[in-house]
């Protein structure tokens, strides 16, 4: 279990002050300017070396994704953009992270952006994040007052600024390539890569797209040292990492643990176990509604880390873990994923648009019954024509729940099937 | 240059070339619906799937870039199967009403399903139907068939320069529509007709009327305005039923603009099928030979300098050397070609042409817009014009109306002298215009047809010189014509001879009775009161304002209905080729000055198109080359003096409608109607107007 000492969101339950002071109480802006004065390449190497892998769901090495920025900057200035849309369900670890710690963030935003050459920083949260909106609009008025950021960020002379735009609350303005083009004013669907933002992203400009959470653990690595962070978890997943449990436990929280845990010990330790018991438990998603969902036998034992879920065909994603016990209907549960799918879908490639709906009705029917065994074969063959053959990974997002439905729980939608076609003869 | 292997053969591309315009050269065809070589990537049909070795997911061809080594498989089981996927995808939404669909037989959806599709259909949910929208006169919309390829999105943008239409809704429920529920209002929205690839943007005047594979297709050039822009003339029978644009990157790339396709159906409305002679003051039927009888009654013996010859804007080149041929042998000087009066110089080629050539004005850095709207006079050119704007460091200027043109200019105001300020080098502009690489001059015919037209041609010519727009291997120099048969007319030197009369100085002699016949060449647009007393024959193809005043009509041939030679504003020589026959009992117009020649004891000396082009050709060197620009020698023109204080003014009011063809078109009518005199065309409506 971690210790106390190592978590580096120690506010993240609000009991403290989120403000200026506050956060410098807790070893906020401590130093900032010798970080900065470490110069560029140190800061991205220093990262590269703590393993740190993006919060936001695909786990791109973080310190690897700025380091393809341009290394001076041309006619084209660098752009910092901050992913806060937390829009995947079951996930709250980024409206934590500005609700009660937004200092985290905007220090992150002031180093992350120096070590990618940008002047200017936008953070785009998603609009219903109201309350965290503020929040974080006020710890950047406080750290403008303070001299943090402006003109001259912490007296180290790189000029940096930071703004708030509010998304409109689309899902699909969560993928870093619509979200750039929401931030310029236009309709939030996903670019074509290449070109890849750091080439070519917000108004046509090098730009790097980084979670909340990756951001905001920054300024921690560079304090305590990329060997500190890299010590917890298992090799290529190292770090602490923001859990959201969610779903059929005693006590749903947010805590920050490392990397790597059992998910069994994460689930008894901070949730208060599995409602009626660890045997009561019928499968987790382990990782915010885009992954497939795994079977009990499998969350014994599995570990909760990119590579291992990765192995067992789920992902860790956002960590946003939705326990399901027995009392749980899943086929219903997944015909209800599917149907969010098919209303964020942007409708720009045709088979995630034209799929998501053919899989949510397909999804309802077998939900009711009123469906053919022989349609979930088709119902699987659909996931796969839709799987990776879009713009993004929003299709696949769309696929995955229903291919690990069909993979672990057949038997409960053939059994839908065939209790309606008995009751009907 | 990166090398790369598709389907097993090796090619070298340059780099930034996409994966399937490499197999494009290898003639290997890979299945879209979104890409358009023309438009922006888009992406997202996703019909065009490759797979690529070492890549984890297929890829959209028409967006990713060729990479050193690269190992691509364009049909084997992977992409097959990826392909049928989509179109299974395509297909579930798309209704099955082919036999009701104006695109059945030209869909690509049809096609593509033929070859890359399943043989049944494995949805059995609901369907989706969209409600239709009202995009204008022009096109119907059925949104149930859209496929959301978004060319029509891309086109309108970036192309058009309108962006007046963008993905509505996400999800399923996305719908391509206006963001303000109202028509589509550009000169070019009829290209998107052709840009959809399916059945959901159809040609609404000619809805219902045909289906594909019974039209007869001729190739054609169009000459609704001066471009000559390259079309396909479709005919059922007789009937011209639609005209379509083809490939020619020289001038219209693949546009054209609405009035060059929606006038046609002006071709069955309006015309003049046989002769007529005035008697007692009414036009009554008349036979060919009547009609002649009663010309050479009036016109034999009558003294060469009491005849003239006024040429409209649509009469092609062999009429007009027929025509000028007889008045030589009739001894008369009075000819002109410039109904409008504009002070075009005929000596100088190079002072009449648009001497950078269409597609050259992409190399252009600076531009000087001077007494034109090109929006309005030409809408492929202007689109020409914002493509190289989009390119960017280019800089523009406008003396002349103002209009919002879709690419980026200053607009200095539509005084004439501010051109006296600029030649005069009293006008920071002028300094643009020197440290441009290549600066280009487009003087339209607002600012030659005019009293000073003269003057403004020279002012023009100096700054010009000035700036630099004429040296080895550029000239900048432009005039924009708005009419098809004023580069021909001037090529041939359809002007006032030795002593002769202009177009001002016809109607000022039969007002005084000094010109006692005139022969109106399918001229139209000229005040027709100011022909007095004379005896006046019309030649020409509707019945327009000079065919009411004529004294006898003779029928002529419109342009789909020859073999006939056009010179376009770039000096280009061109033909038309015949799509369907004249009606009743019109001829071409050439025969029939041909015949009239007999009529009137003059007999010309050819009998056929060919023994007449080669005389053509001999007296005029430029015709016996077809579809090149030959650089034009540069000389001194215009004429010096005072700048008159009117403002500069396009010279057309209505972009709709601009000639007896267009005139006489519902289509074109119903437009006026619907966006008044044309979108960025600040004329009012006027009575003659539909």
């Amino acid at each position: 279990m971690l210790r106390d000492q190592d978590r580096i969101f120690t506010n993240l339950y609000g009991l403290h002050d989120w403000g200026l002071k506050g956060a410098q109480a807790r070893g906020d802006w401590d130093g900032t300017k010798a970080i900065l004065e470490r110069g560029r390449d140190a800061i991205v190497e220093e990262v590269k070396n703590s393993g740190l892998r993006g919060r936001g769901g695909a786990g791109f090495s973080t310190g690897m994704k700025w380091s393809f920025m341009p290394k001076t900057e041309g006619a084209r200035p660098h752009y910092l953009v901050v992913n806060a849309d937390e829009g995947e369900p079951g996930t709250c670890k980024d409206r934590e992270i500005m609700r009660f710690d937004p200092h985290k963030l905007v220090e992150g935003c002031l180093i992350a952006g120096f070590a990618v050459g940008a002047h200017a920083g936008y953070i785009y949260i998603r609009g219903e994040f109201y309350r965290e909106a503020e929040h974080l609009q006020a710890a950047i008025d406080q750290a403008y007052a303070a001299g943090l950021i402006g003109a001259n960020a912490c007296g180290s002379g790189w000029a940096f600024d930071l703004y708030v735009h509010r998304g409109m609350g689309a899902y699909i303005c969560g993928e870093e390539s619509a979200l750039i083009e929401s931030l310029e004013g236009k309709k939030g669907q996903p670019r074509l890569k290449p070109p890849f933002p750091a080439g070519v992203g917000l108004y046509g400009c090098p730009t790097t797209v980084n979670n909340v959470e990756s951001i905001a653990v920054v300024p921690t690595i560079m304090r305590r040292g990329a060997s500190w962070f890299a010590g917890f978890g298992r090799p290529k997943n190292s770090g602490t990492k923001l859990f959201c449990i969610s779903g059929h436990v005693n006590k749903p929280c947010n805590v920050e643990e490392e990397m790597s845990i059992p998910l069994k010990e994460l689930i008894e330790k901070h949730a208060g176990g599995v409602r009626g018991g660890w045997n009561n438990l019928l499968g987790v998603i382990p990782g915010g509604c885009s992954v497939p969902v795994l079977p009990k036998e499998t969350c014994d034992d599995v570990l909760m880390d990119f590579d291992a879920l990765r192995d067992v065909r789920s992902g860790l994603g956002t960590a946003a873990v939705i326990v399901m016990d027995k009392s749980t209907d899943i086929v219903r549960a997944i015909t209800r994923l599917s149907r969010f799918y098919k209303h964020e879908s942007c409708g720009q490639c045709t088979p995630c648009r034209e799929g998501t709906g053919w899989m949510w009705r397909l999804m309802e029917r077998i939900d009711a019954g009123n469906a053919r065994i022989d349609e979930i074969d088709l119902l699987e063959q659909v996931t796969r024509q839709v799987e990776g053959h879009t713009i993004c990974a929003l299709a696949d997002a769309a696929a995955w729940p229903i291919q690990g439905l069909i993979r672990h729980f057949r038997p409960l939608m053939e059994a839908k099937i065939q209790a309606r076609s008995q009751s009907a003869a | 240059m990166p090398k790369l292997t598709i389907d097993g053969r090796e090619i070298e591309v340059e780099a930034g070339t996409t994966i399937l315009q490499a197999a494009e050269h290898l003639g290997i065809e890979i299945p879209r619906f979104c890409y358009h070589e023309r438009l922006a990537i888009a992406g997202n049909c996703r019909m065009c799937l490759v797979e690529v070795e070492k890549m984890p997911k297929p890829v959209a061809s028409c967006a990713m870039p060729v990479g050193e080594g690269m190992v691509v498989h364009t049909n084997n089981a992977n992409v097959r199967k990826a392909r049928q996927g989509v179109m299974e995808f395509l297909l579930i939404n798309h209704p099955l009403d082919c036999p009701i669909c104006d695109q059945g037989g030209e869909c690509d959806l049809q096609d593509q399903a033929m070859t890359y599709g399943g043989d049944r259909g494995r949805y059995q949910e609901e369907k989706r139907s969209v409600e239709d929208k009202d995009y204008g006169p022009l096109i119907q919309t059925w949104m149930t068939r859209c496929i959301h390829c978004t060319r029509c999105i891309r086109f309108i943008t970036e192309v058009a320069g309108t962006p007046v239409l963008g993905g509505l809704g996400r999800s399923e429920h996305m719908e391509v529509g206006r963001y303000v529920g109202s028509a589509v209002s550009s000169e070019l929205s009829g290209n998107l007709i052709d840009l959809c690839p399916v059945g959901a943007l159809t040609n609404k005047p000619a809805a219902y009327t045909y289906r594909a594979w019974e039209l007869k297709k001729t190739e054609s050039v169009d000459v609704m305005d001066a471009l000559g822009s390259a079309i396909r003339v479709d005919a059922r029978g007789n009937e011209v039923i639609r005209v379509l644009p083809r490939v020619n990157d020289d001038i219209n790339e693949e546009w054209i603009s609405d009035r060059s396709r929606f006038a046609c159906d002006g071709l069955k409305r309006q015309r003049l099928d046989r002769c007529f002679v005035r008697k007692e003051g009414r036009l009554v039927p008349a036979s060919w030979g009547e009609a002649f009888a009663a010309i050479a009654d009036n016109v034999k013996g009558m003294a060469g300098t009491k005849i003239a010859a006024i040429a409209g804007d649509q009469a092609d080149c062999e009429t007009l050397f027929a025509v000028k041929e007889l008045m030589a042998a009739l001894g008369s000087p009075n000819l002109d070609c410039r109904q409008d009066g504009t002070r075009l110089d005929a000596s100088v080629r190079a002072s009449y042409l648009f001497n950078s050539t269409i597609a050259g004005i992409e190399d252009a850095d600076a531009l000087l817009i001077v007494g034109s709207n090109p929006r309005i006079e030409a809408p492929v050119l202007n689109a020409r014009l914002r493509k190289r704007w989009l390119k960017g460091g280019f800089k523009a200027a406008v003396i002349g109306p103002k209009a919002d043109l879709h690419f980026k200019h200053e607009w200095l105001g539509d005084n004439a002298s501010v051109l006296a300020d600029l030649a005069a080098g009293k006008h920071p502009f002028l300094e643009v215009l020197k440290g441009a690489d290549r600066p280009a001059i487009i003087v339209g015919q607002g600012a030659l047809a005019r009293e000073d037209g003269a003057v403004l041609l020279g002012l023009a010519r100096q700054v010009a010189e000035a700036a630099g727009c004429v040296k080895t291997g550029w000239n900048g120099f432009n005039v924009l014509h708005t009419a098809a048969a004023r580069v021909g007319g001037l090529d041939l030197g359809f002007v006032p001879q030795a002593g002769g009369r202009d177009v001002a100085g016809i109607l000022a002699g039969a007002q005084s009775g000094e010109i006692a016949a005139v022969f109106l060449v399918g001229a139209d647009e000229i005040d027709m009161k100011g022909l007095g007393n004379a005896f006046v024959v019309y030649l020409g193809s509707h019945g327009d304002a000079g065919a009411h005043r004529a004294d006898v009509v003779l029928p002529g041939a419109a342009y789909t209905e020859k073999n006939a030679t056009y010179v376009n504003t770039e000096g280009r020589v061109q033909r038309t080729r015949l799509a369907a026959f004249p009606p009743g009992e019109a001829k071409e117009d050439w025969r029939v000055i041909r015949a009239l020649s007999d009529a009137l004891g003059k007999p010309l000396a050819f009998d056929t198109p060919k023994q007449l082009r080669e005389r053509m050709a001999g007296a005029h060197p430029v015709f016996a080359a077809e579809g090149v620009v030959k650089p034009a020698a540069w000389g001194t023109f215009g004429a010096s003096g005072n700048v008159a204080a009117a403002p500069l003014a396009s010279t057309i009011d209505n972009f709709y409608q601009t000639d007896p063809i267009s005139r006489a078109s519902k289509t074109m009518a119903e437009c006026t109607a619907a966006f008044g005199a044309g979108c960025g065309c600040n004329g009012k409506k006027t009575g003659t107007h539909g």
